[in-house]
């Protein structure tokens, strides 16, 4: 079967992002832009199925600017055959991707599609849920387990409480919680091997797909900041601090 | 202005986190009615109608919302929602499963996780694990939203007489089904809802060690909670972490035992009130957004803690 992943260029997880100056967002001029998290362990999940004779063919897009081929790239080192960029300069709203995934579902006709959870810049986790609703597709979502058997798929999904199993009927959508796999290193041969790989660009025109949209960030700021705390020198101390000053406990 | 709230529950009790989210449906206004959906869910719906401020209740009890699959539950909270001037749900794991199904079904935005409310369509969230917050405006006619429940003080969950009403209204799309559940069992208080949280990291160097925290929480009518790296380790179960891609907490008191403070960890605990951090590197991150700290060795600060308190 085909797979779909999903992936996101965002600002790399251990870079400390800074609010600019005016509020309009967060300054990410010559920041280290990497691959989401989350998009990893999707696309290692594909390369998974696909090295246990599930998967027959890997499909990775992502949405976003030109620079966001570097990502595909990287997907594609890491084992997916090929790469779509829907190439779109302007952030745009979890609905605007999920409705041009829509697109390029409807266009490639997956079993399985694969996204993260969340994405670290945005922290919305909203795309996969969207664009099952869109397809009409089942949803696992936050993933730790995925199993292909025949027509369904058995996905173990981490939940407050613990751990709950669903069953879906493919084609149906994933999308990855943490636990789901450690994803590997791209080997050099294989990012040699991936400038050759396949990479077709299209644009949201191209798909017929209107990204406008009904949110508007108005202005982004710093968090308050906490202030300074102290050093206690013993647990004696610390008692008396959390009973008489905090009054905590 | 009438605000739809999803109840959170579990199909037997509900959930607190509702009474957060009905708090948030009140700073914005109007009248609030709450759906709840599931399977012989008399219990929850007798408990929601008793929440303070709620007016009406709305009962969707049918096999087919057991177990609150989003791809039979979200139709029917489009249908009843397109209605309403907003839809709100906890951020949980069923809120965040459940919710974006709506909003697209609606060909809405939604805005999720919420921190305050600014006005009737103007809200704040923090992004990029909490180091930015954002002032979003919705121009949608019906605004989706999830709410994060450590951003409102809870209603009161006795005092209201809403009146109930059954919707008949069954959606079965019959692409998924329910196999089954593994739920960590527990005695302490539930981790989002503690005043006190003790958690632990990295350096209790195994889950037998965990023990030592156990105890102080148990003398404290504390939860525990743990950073990735102690889930990661295999020392606790995951449904303990706090951080970015777990719970968001933001207790009385918190106290971090060998946690070294990683952004994705603060995501999770730097809202609450007091903390305290035990570590003896006294270069670890946590250092700088704790109130107090204690740079020592932990197996020996706990128990002389546990015995002090």
């Amino acid at each position: 079967m085909k797979v779909l992943v999903a992936v996101k260029r965002v600002v790399d997880y251990n870079v400390k992002v800074r609010v600019k100056a005016d509020n309009s967002g967060v300054d990410l001029a010559n920041v280290k832009m990497s691959m989401n998290p989350f998009c990893e362990i999707a696309v290692e999940e594909a390369v998974r199925l696909k090295e246990k004779g599930v998967a027959t063919e890997i499909v990775v897009v992502s949405i976003g600017p030109t620079t966001a081929q570097e990502q595909l790239r990287t997907a594609l080192a890491l084992g997916a055959d090929r790469a779509i960029l829907v190439e779109s300069a302007e952030d745009l709203t979890s609905l605007a991707v999920a409705k041009l995934l829509k697109a390029v579902v409807d266009k490639e006709q997956p079993q399985l599609v694969i996204l993260g959870k969340q994405a670290i810049d945005s922290d919305n986790n909203q795309t996969g849920q969207m664009l099952a609703a869109l397809t009409g597709f089942g949803q696992g979502t936050f993933a730790s387990k995925v199993e292909v058997a025949g027509d369904k798929v058995a996905v173990t999904r981490e939940v407050d409480g613990g751990a709950q199993t669903v069953s879906l009927s493919l084609p149906a959508i994933v999308t990855t919680d943490l636990r789901l796999n450690e994803p590997r290193y791209a080997s050099l041969p294989n990012i040699m091997k991936a400038k050759k790989k396949p990479l077709e660009v299209l644009t949201p025109d191209a798909l017929g797909v209107s990204t406008a949209s009904t949110n508007k960030t108005l202005k982004v700021e710093a968090p308050a900041a906490r202030s300074a705390g102290i050093k206690v020198k013993s647990v004696a101390e610390l008692v008396e601090k959390l009973k008489n000053e905090a009054k905590v406990i | 202005m009438t605000i739809l709230v999803i109840a959170e529950h579990d199909g037997k009790t509900l959930a607190p986190a509702t009474l957060n989210t009905v708090a948030a449906a009140a700073k914005i206004g109007g009248d609030i009615n709450v759906l709840v959906a599931g399977q012989g869910i008399g219990a929850v719906a007798e408990a929601a109608a008793k929440i303070a401020g709620v007016a009406k209740v709305l009962v969707a009890d049918n096999a087919a919302y057991a177990h609150q699959l989003p791809e039979n539950v979200a139709p029917l909270v489009a249908e009843l929602g397109a209605g309403y001037s907003h839809i709100l749900a906890a951020a949980t794991s069923n809120g965040k499963n459940i919710l974006p199904r709506v909003a697209a079904q609606l060909d809405v935005d939604q805005i999720s996780e919420i921190v305050s409310v600014v006005s009737a369509d103007t809200f704040t969230r923090p992004i990029y694990a909490g180091n930015a917050i954002a002032t979003v405006q919705s121009t949608a006619p019906v605004k989706v939203i999830t709410v994060r429940a450590t951003g409102f003080d809870p209603v009161a969950a006795e005092g209201g007489s809403a009146a109930v009403e059954v919707v008949a209204a069954v959606h079965d799309a019959g692409t998924s089904s329910f196999v089954g559940e593994e739920l960590a069992k527990s005695d302490r208080p539930e981790l989002t809802a503690a005043k006190i949280v003790v958690s632990g990291g990295r350096g209790m160097q195994n889950g037998d060690n965990f023990k030592l925290l156990y105890t102080l929480a148990d003398k404290l009518g504390a939860a525990v909670g743990a950073s990735r790296a102690a889930v990661d380790a295999g020392f606790v179960p995951n449904d303990m972490q706090v951080g970015q891609t777990g719970k968001i907490v933001a207790p009385q008191l918190y106290i971090a035992v060998g946690i070294s403070g990683a952004i994705q960890h603060l995501a999770g605990m730097k809202d609450s009130k007091v903390i305290v951090a035990i570590n003896k590197d006294e270069e670890a991150p946590i250092f700088q957004v704790a109130d107090y700290g204690l740079v020592a060795d932990l197996f020996e600060a706990v128990p002389e803690l546990e015995k002090l308190v």
